[in-house]
């Protein structure tokens, strides 16, 4: 008995927009939105109706008061120049990856994941044993007046090892794709080291190091558990905003907590849209390169 | 390609200079690597250690430890399971059909990645928590989420919830569908396709977003923390555990109990570098080369 499904469009909500001989549409889709609406758009909309009970003058009130601004300034600024450093960082790291053979390579390339994988309560109190007075690196720095525990340094340095495979593993592809005969084509017409760099490999790039940056910017605005270690976490000085929410919890003040945190989604869905374009823009230019 | 070889040597035969760069560029790399990644875990070991053996395993064996052991590992088990369920349904429903929406839903099914993890674990206070929307009802019926494990694991699904799937969408695109369309022509059933057919295709993306996912699931710490209440011995995860130690400044039994964290993140890397170096699963271009 063969019984092809033929009455498949009839069975798809209206919504698939060419048949498909294969079975399952509506068990998977179902499934998928169903899951997708109870675990995340359900929960999102209840913390940004929350937000938004609280009445604009009121909701502008609590995002700006004068403790909250300073764990932006602490937040946004410290993530800014992690994501700096991850971009100089994650660029050498990628270079090395996708140019050169070495004895270890292929630990390096799994080293690489590491702060994907380490929990990061764990990155936080180890980072803070190394830098502290008497730590491995901190015994250093200290004599030389140079403070990372307890210091805005300190968040970078947790943001930027949370940070820095965003860039790695978005450069890297792209720069084992990039043929090797068009920087020999610029080095027979005589374009020197740098050249090369600026001219030929930059322009391809670019794009992914961009996309990586933001992916390692967004990471370092929201990252928690490794920085409240080091952070020392002072009001004004080295409090984050998500800290903040926490300790609005803490004092239960919800309403103030889902206000901040409807701000720090905004953050969110700009970055995401950003990299959304970023990415984009990548595909169309590899769409014109083949 | 032999004829670029030979070109490209006539041409670009490293210079002094250029192999001094490729040296200097090497090990500046790996120093930072040392310096940053290879020293904070090595810092894990020797502080979880630097009271000897026997005060280590004391650590490891504390019936707080243990029970936070059993909670991860608890916790898992259950959200690792169900992550795997969406992501292959998402994967099949948009790499075997075309409907409106797609990029749309692609979209939403990376939000979690995009949210801070304090923010998604305060998102399920607002609808499970005593002043939230469902928090009246549950505490009438004597129900708890929030400060128990369900809020633990509705926590953990949640930053979880994008792993299986955004390994398995690229990959199955990538292999198309004519194998399935093949099976149902011959008369095969769906489940039978998806027994025989699709899953011993996809089943190594499926184990390195699985790998993904278990090890983020071990480890969260933001999103489980704030629904979590701190309940020692109840509601204690391994990452909160180390937190609860840290703060009371019981170092060494902090860094006993995150030598175990750091463990299972060893065994992470390496068992995503086994799958990917015998499977066809993110392959680098070269390491592919090498293969065929």
């Amino acid at each position: 008995m063969v019984t092809m499904p033929d009455k498949k469009p009839a069975k798809s909500w209206g919504l698939v927009t060419r048949s498909s001989p294969l079975p399952g549409f509506r068990l998977s889709m179902g499934f998928t939105l169903t899951y997708l609406t109870v675990i995340v758009l359900i929960p999102l909309t209840a913390i940004l109706l929350h937000g938004a009970r609280l009445g604009f003058g009121a909701f502008l009130h609590t995002v700006m008061a004068p403790r909250v601004l300073a764990s932006y300034r602490v937040t946004l600024g410290s993530a800014a120049a992690a994501a700096v450093l991850s971009a100089l960082f994650g660029l050498l790291l990628a270079w090395v990856l996708a140019r050169y053979d070495f004895p270890g390579k292929r630990i390096v390339d799994a080293l690489v994941d590491l702060p994907f994988a380490l929990p990061t309560a764990v990155a936080g109190i180890s980072l803070t044993a190394l830098y502290a007075e008497n730590g491995w690196i901190g015994r250093y720095l200290e004599p030389h007046g140079v403070h990372v525990v307890f210091t805005p340094i300190g968040i970078v340095m947790a943001m930027s090892f949370v940070g820095f495979p965003f860039v790695v593993r978005n450069v890297q592809p792209v720069l084992e794709d990039l043929d090797p005969a068009m920087e020999e084509a610029a080095a027979s017409l005589g374009a020197n080291v740098w050249q090369r760099f600026t001219r030929v490999i930059a322009p391809v790039a670019f794009p992914a190091l961009l996309t990586g940056t933001a992916l390692a910017f967004a990471r370092a605005a929201g990252e928690y558990g490794s920085v409240i270690f080091i952070a020392g976490n002072m009001p004004m000085k080295t409090e984050i905003t998500a800290l903040l929410i926490v300790t609005k919890l803490e004092e239960y003040d919800y309403t103030g907590a889902a206000a901040i945190a409807g701000a720090m989604l905004a953050l969110s869905f700009t970055i995401m849209l950003v990299v959304n374009l970023l990415q984009w823009w990548v595909q169309r230019r590899e769409g014109e390169r083949v | 390609m032999s004829n670029r070889g030979a070109n490209s040597s006539a041409l670009l035969l490293p210079s002094i200079q250029q192999r001094a760069g490729r040296v200097i560029l090497i090990a500046a790399a790996l120093l930072f690597l040392a310096i940053f990644l290879v020293l904070p875990v090595a810092a894990v070991f020797a502080q979880a250690f630097s009271q000897g053996w026997k005060m280590y395993s004391d650590s490891i064996h504390q019936e707080d430890v243990l029970s936070a052991l059993r909670l991860t590992g608890l916790v898992a088990c259950i959200s690792v399971p169900l992550n795997m369920l969406f992501g292959i349904a998402a994967s099949w429903a948009i790499t075997r059909f075309e409907f409106r929406g797609k990029s749309l839903l692609i979209t939403l099914i990376d939000i979690p990645l995009a949210v801070s993890p304090v923010v998604a674990g305060m998102m399920y206070v607002e609808v499970f928590g005593l002043h939230g929307w469902l928090g009246p009802w549950l505490n009438e019926h004597n129900l708890h989420v929030i400060f128990a494990v369900p809020g633990i694991v509705l926590a953990t699904v949640f930053v979880t919830f994008p792993f299986v799937a955004r390994e398995l969408i690229p990959f199955m695109q990538a292999q198309g569908s004519d194998e399935e369309v093949a099976a149902v022509v011959l008369g095969a059933s769906g489940w039978s396709i998806f027994w025989r057919v699709t899953l011993p295709n996809i089943k190594w993306a499926l184990l390195y977003g699985t790998i993904l996912a278990a090890s983020r699931s071990i480890g969260e710490f933001g999103a489980v923390s704030v629904v979590s209440g701190h309940i020692r011995g109840r509601t204690t995860t391994l990452p909160l555990q180390v937190e609860m130690l840290y703060n009371e400044y019981n170092f060494t039994a902090a860094f006993a109990a995150a030598s175990l964290l750091t463990l299972a993140a060893i065994v992470t890397l390496v068992l995503k570098k086994i799958i990917e170096l015998t499977s066809g699963v993110h392959q680098r271009s070269e390491e592919k080369e090498v293969k065929s």
